[in-house]
């Protein structure tokens, strides 16, 4: 099922005990391939937001979207790939700095519009933010000073907010409000 | 009003309509049993397993519609309840399993009959409790059930520790179900998918209406039969939806895939449309995927819309309730005929006919299942074990009531016979119940016996004991050059002494002849009765779709062939 794309898939889930876990067991019960998975508060008190990032095509995206949103703690689930979003993810990424070294790593970091959030005799930690291929650039142009840990949170994803005269859907607004299914969220019903 | 959580459950057990429930106890979930005596309403029939628990709970579904509970204690009990939890979730049978856990401070340390039955049961519930409160003992029995009979149906499971069952709050009973958005089951089509689906059915000149067990818990047995009448499209039944229409209807065309009858198989390897209704393209049905019904359109009608381009993509695919959607879509349907094609399926009938075996050195199960259809005039609740006897009672049996035929089908769980024909019966005192056991699937579940006999619950066990596991046997005929490995019971017990044990008469048939008089000797008698129907150990089910072949590579009873040439040769 290797086909390279990936799709992102966004879900409101109860901020319950065990739901992390029945979310898991249809993972890996299905045999889906997840490339990245974020949990963290949604705007609303009770209520979690997760980002997945899922290799595989639409078919495969269309089956996690759909089994996930068999479980009773799923409130909404989308695969927003199609739409306008913002994708980020975040890194730390401690790296070796020699006193030779850290003028040229310095630079980098400026270039990358990163932070420097952490320094001492030895190294320093540089906390990135940005798509993907933005973090996993700067990751290699650092490699070679010597990189010992790196942390990355996955992808966060949102859809842009309205265009004047536009008809893009703001889905955070959709899915946190409990209007209902909306067409978005009852995409593909036909499955095909 | 003040009660404890123990006396909560019985209370929303009550309110939520539950008569009966199968179950056996231990220290975990005894504080809710001591309370059982103030609930008179609640009846219990106390079982020998807790797996039988469950499957009885299964059958008492399937046979009345209402939804069956089943109560277990914490530890073993539990995961005893685990294969019938998981029948139940692939078949999507209603069921309400409550199970006993250790006290709330003791969760975690591994104290005595701890076990984390939530995360064990997780990949087979449709949705789990642990009650931490007394308080929300009403609101999660309230949803328990709710989920369990709405949407697609299936197994929840409420573990409820010991000293949440002796913490006393004030009783509240919500009106509904507290979903919030989270759980809305789509039950309508969209008029844009019924006029698309209208169009298909309305251009098909081959059509043929695959119905599966959704039919018969969506109650659309009438909606199918109008659409199929109005159409003249022949229907096709997957195992479970077996009794979603008479036998007889002239355009029941009955079973397809691995067991099923040649001509439905042909039937959709030639079809220009399936109309696929509440069903899930099962292996056993379709055969290699690739390979399946090449020539046809689909329109797939299913409750869950997961099913949907799961495992075969529609062309039309519908998420909604079957009952509904098919009266939705009869507003765009027009009347239409297909002599030809109707005419062309006859042909294969009479070309491809069953091989039923008769009068032979042994009984043959075939034979059974024709008399026990005669007998019971085609009116009597079957339950069937897995394996032969189960494909040979799809194939043979002629229901002439809907819904009575109540089968393992997904998990294709052996044992599962003998206890779900007991809450069967339970659930429908007013009908014959025959449990169809082969001897490998009914020692599984065999201690059941002693609780029908000590409830004098009035099942038929009949046991087709060719003293081996005959479908198994079977594969390793065909596929393994009759290498027999581990398939073959030297020393089976004498069933009809058996039955004495257990308390109910036994009767042992060895011949042909014999096999009419002792059913209708199981029929006349008032109680629990075993017949031990000493059946031919090679003979094999036919026809046979080899797994992971397509439909068109099927296999005919070779008897067949031979009758053909003897009978050329006659001529």
């Amino acid at each position: 099922m290797a086909t390279g794309s990936t799709h992102t898939i966004v879900a409101i889930v109860h901020d319950r005990p065990g739901v992390l876990n029945r979310i898991a067991t249809v993972i890996r019960r299905r045999g889906f391939n997840i490339a990245s998975l974020s949990v963290g508060h949604s705007e609303r008190p009770g209520l979690s937001r997760i980002t997945f990032v899922v290799d595989g095509d639409e078919l495969v995206a269309d089956q996690v979207t759909k089994q996930l949103r068999k479980l009773v703690d799923v409130v909404r689930i989308a695969d927003i790939t199609g739409e306008r979003l913002v994708g980020r993810e975040l890194a730390l990424v401690k790296v070796r700095a020699a006193p030779q070294n850290r003028a040229e790593i310095i630079q980098f970091v400026d270039i990358f519009r990163a932070n420097i959030v952490d320094a001492s005799v030895e190294s320093l930690i540089i906390e990135v933010t940005g798509d993907e291929d933005k973090v996993t650039s700067l990751i290699s142009l650092l490699q070679p000073f010597g990189i010992s840990e790196v942390m990355r949170s996955g992808r966060l994803a949102m859809v842009r907010g309205m265009i004047a005269g536009g008809d893009s859907t703001n889905v955070a607004r959709v899915m946190a409000n409990g209007s209902g299914p909306t067409p978005l969220v009852e995409v593909d019903r036909s499955g095909g | 009003m003040k009660m404890t959580g123990a006396q909560m459950m019985c209370e929303s057990l009550i309110r939520e309509g539950v008569d009966v429930m199968f179950g056996i106890p231990g220290g975990a979930i005894l504080p809710f049993y001591q309370t059982l005596p103030e609930f008179p309403a609640l009846k219990h029939i106390l079982v020998r397993h807790e797996q039988g628990a469950t499957h009885a709970a299964d059958g008492y579904s399937r046979a009345s519609g209402r939804t069956g509970v089943a109560i277990g204690t914490s530890g073993p009990g539990s995961t005893n309840m685990i294969t019938g939890i998981a029948c139940a979730q692939t078949d999507s049978v209603p069921m309400v399993c409550i199970t006993g856990q250790v006290a709330r401070g003791a969760i975690g340390t591994d104290a005595f009959q701890e076990t984390d039955i939530i995360g064990a049961s997780m990949p087979v519930v449709k949705h789990s409790y642990q009650v931490m409160h007394a308080v929300d003992v009403p609101r999660v029995v309230r949803e328990a059930f709710y989920l369990a009979k709405t949407g697609r149906p299936g197994p929840v499971l409420i573990d409820f520790p010991k000293d949440v069952q002796t913490e006393v709050g004030d009783f509240v009973w919500p009106e509904e179900p507290q979903f919030e958005v989270d759980y809305r089951p789509v039950l309508d089509a969209n008029p844009a998918d019924l006029k698309q689906a209208a169009q298909l059915i309305a251009q098909a000149q081959r059509p043929v209406i695959l119905a599966g067990h959704g039919v018969i818990i969506a109650n659309a047995f009438d909606e199918v039969q109008q659409l199929a009448e109005k159409t003249q499209t022949p229907v096709i039944t997957t195992l479970l939806g077996v009794g979603g229409m008479v036998s007889d209807h002239p355009l029941n065309l009955g079973m397809p895939g691995m067991h099923g009858v040649a001509w439905a198989s042909m039937a959709i390897n030639e079809a220009d449309l399936l109309i696929a209704i509440g069903m899930r393209f099962d292996d056993r049905v379709t055969g290699r995927l690739s390979a399946f019904a090449p020539g046809a359109k689909i329109i797939h009608v299913d409750i869950d819309p997961a099913e949907i381009g799961k495992n075969v993509r529609p062309t039309v695919g519908i998420a909604g309730d079957a009952n509904r959607v098919l009266r939705q879509l009869s507003q765009y349907i027009a009347p239409a005929t297909h002599p030809e094609w109707l005419a062309h399926l006859d042909r294969l009938k009479k070309e491809h006919p069953l091989f039923v075996p008769k009068g032979g050195e042994y009984v043959y199960q075939q034979e059974v299942v024709e008399s026990l259809s005669k007998l019971t005039d085609g009116r009597a609740i079957i339950v069937t074990g897995v394996g032969q006897h189960q494909m040979w009672a799809a194939q043979l049996y002629r229901f002439k009531e809907r819904g009575l035929f109540l089968s393992s089908g997904g998990q294709g769980t052996m044992g599962y016979e003998v206890p779900a024909a007991m809450g069967a019966a339970v659930a429908r005192p007013d009908k014959t119940v025959w449990s169809l056991a082969g001897d490998g699937g009914f020692q599984m579940t065999m201690y059941e016996l002693a609780t029908c006999a000590e409830n004098n619950i009035p099942v038929k066990f009949a046991i087709f004991n060719n003293n081996c596991l005959g479908m198994v046997r079977q594969w390793q005929t065909i596929f393994y050059k009759d290498s027999y490995v581990a398939t073959l019971y030297t020393k089976n017990p004498d069933f009809v002494k058996l039955a004495d044990a257990f308390g109910m008469p036994g009767i042992r048939v060895t011949k042909s002849d014999e096999i009419a008089d002792a059913i209708k000797k199981a029929n006349a008698h008032p109680g629990p009765v075993l017949v031990d129907f000493v059946v031919d150990p090679m003979e094999n089910v036919y026809p046979m779709i080899p797994a992971g072949q397509s439909l068109a590579e099927l296999i005919e009873d070779p008897r067949l062939k031979q009758r053909a040439t003897a009978g050329q040769k006659a001529h």
